[in-house]
């Protein structure tokens, strides 16, 4: 199996540390991961994407042009993103701050509101989780078992109390994924 | 952490885990984007607590490698890493280094230039790694890793080759691979040398001069210039004798080939993607993948410059590596270069394109 992802959106949406997470996920499943980001002078509210492989072979090239799925979290990364799913591809986006979704007929797109989940459920640092368990719910790259332990990995102690949370997250994301298309 | 555990990590911070771990001795540096987790990372891991390992923030990259050239003259194993403008500053102390022959590591995780220029990743400092950078004439030994696992490996391999040949080494990156994270095995832990074993293994350092030897002096200067020649035959004997037997190389897909890429370091990533997807086109591509960028493996290049019909150079800049090539195949097949400048990767659909339009008409 190999999977090509790119996670974009804005600085602080969490767009690294979800990529980080999934591929902690799948080093923990034993699969070969890179995890490649656009670094840039960093900051709240600029642009920030990730791409993230997943594969049971040796990756080659941590750079592509084209992706098995996007993961889509501002209008500028829409733009930027959706005509470079492959075709058959996967775009998930969500519904918050998208005012022109996508348009493309070849390609399975799916919505989630996580904004507005992470706000209900008043976790609104966990959107991110959200977003994560709605990719999980359509391409179960990873279990939901493993990014638990990723996280346990990554989290500073003194947040692991913050796990449950995290996991409710996931939990909701793969119940509110919507197909838009099909 | 348990010494065969596979992790997850950047390669700037793989860098600084394997210094650690080779029983480097000592770590000079100065912060600058795309590398700075490497002071980053020795600073939370605080080796000075477990192995004894000196981690100095010098006031500036001109301090940094000064220090290094200090404790190198002691004989213990110092390194410094910096990015492109920063090593620019360095490359005084790296050519007076150099002439006093003194074994140590530099790491510049390459940004786009000239000047300031980018943070983005670049390859534009092949020219300065490999043909000086500094006055005079001298090499350094510089190994280009292509993942983060060759990041950790090419700590020791550097500092063991710097030790052997009393020459400075470079490890040459750029800031994908610096900011990239992969799978990595993190090499074993080796003890730092005791300083009975420096004496032996450098019976030129500087550490005091004991009753019955006559002082080690450190120096590049030599005012007389029949001395200053035979420093310089010796040099370049040793030069000769790096390049019979350290050249490093990979060679990919290249048995078949009709087409060959020359790539190093990150750019020898997407190659490998480019050859995936022309294979799937039918047009039969392989990769010769520089491992040291000097001594530069030739021979290898020239051998295959008889099977191949043309060689593409991917470089992430605007043709450097090109010229190395075109000097070891002679003029026998048509050598072309592609790159994006200015810290844009190339991505591999542009690259099949090129190639296309380059070689294959």
């Amino acid at each position: 199996m190999k999977e090509e992802i790119i996670i974009a959106g804005f600085g602080g949406q969490g767009v690294l540390s979800m990529g980080k997470i999934l591929a902690y996920a799948a080093l923990m499943e034993g699969k070969e991961v890179t995890w490649m980001p656009a670094y840039g002078p960093e900051q709240r509210g600029g642009t920030a994407n990730v791409t993230v492989i997943v594969s049971s072979d040796p990756i080659s090239s941590p750079i592509l042009s084209t992706y098995d799925t996007a993961i889509i979290l501002n209008q500028p990364s829409l733009e930027k993103f959706e005509p470079k799913v492959k075709p058959g591809g996967t775009l998930i986006y969500d519904g918050y701050g998208i005012n022109n979704p996508p348009t493309r007929t070849d390609i399975n797109v799916y919505e989630i509101n996580a904004m507005d989940a992470a706000a209900e459920m008043n976790l609104i640092k966990t959107f991110n989780m959200i977003v994560l368990g709605g990719l999980l719910h359509i391409h179960p790259i990873v279990g939901i078992e493993s990014v638990l332990k990723a996280l346990r990995k990554t989290l500073p102690e003194r947040h692991h109390k913050l796990i449950p949370q995290n996991e409710e997250a996931i939990r909701k994301g793969m119940e509110i994924i919507k197909i838009k298309n099909s | 952490m348990t010494e065969q555990e596979v992790t997850l990590m950047k390669g700037n911070e793989a860098i600084a885990h394997a210094a650690i771990r080779c029983g480097c001795d000592g770590y000079f540096g100065y912060p600058i984007t795309p590398q700075s987790e490497v002071l980053e990372t020795l600073t939370e891991l605080k080796p000075w607590e477990t192995t004894g390992m000196v981690v100095v923030q010098a006031e500036s990259e001109l301090a940094a490698i000064n220090m290094v050239y200090g404790g190198s003259g002691t004989g213990k194993k110092c390194m410094t890493s910096s990015s492109s403008p920063g090593v620019s500053l360095m490359q005084e102390g790296i050519s007076y280094m150099a002439g006093a022959e003194l074994p140590s590591l530099i790491i510049n995780v390459m940004r786009g230039g000239p000047g300031l220029g980018t943070i983005q990743p670049s390859q534009a400092d092949y020219f300065q790694a490999t043909k000086g950078g500094g006055h005079g004439d001298y090499r350094l030994i510089v190994l280009a890793p292509d993942c983060v696992q060759e990041m950790a490996d090419f700590v020791d391999l550097a500092f063991t080759l710097a030790f052997k040949y009393r020459n400075p080494a470079m490890i040459l990156a750029d800031g994908a691979i610096g900011q990239m994270m992969e799978k990595v095995v993190l090499p074993p832990f080796k003890p730092r040398r005791t300083e009975e074993e420096i004496e032996a293994e450098c019976p030129w350092a500087a550490m005091g001069r004991k009753s019955g030897r006559g002082s080690n002096v450190i120096t590049s200067l030599e005012l007389r210039s029949e001395e200053m020649e035979q420093i310089n035959l010796r040099l370049q004997a040793k030069y000769a004798e790096i390049e019979a037997n350290e050249v490093r190389y990979e060679e990919y897909m290249c048995e078949d080939a009709d087409y060959l890429i020359c790539a190093f370091g990150s750019a020898a990533r997407i190659a490998k993607k480019v050859i995936e997807n022309a294979r799937a086109e039918g047009i039969k591509v392989g990769l010769l993948r520089p491992i040291t960028l000097w001594p530069f493996p030739s021979k290898p290049i020239q051998k295959l410059s008889k099977q191949v019909k043309g060689i593409l150079s991917l470089e992430i800049n605007a043709g450097q590596m090109i010229e190395d090539i075109r000097l070891a195949v002679n003029g026998k097949v048509p050598v072309e270069h592609f790159g994006r400048l200015g810290g844009i990767i190339p991505d591999p659909d542009e690259v099949v394109d090129a190639l296309k339009q380059k070689l294959i008409k």
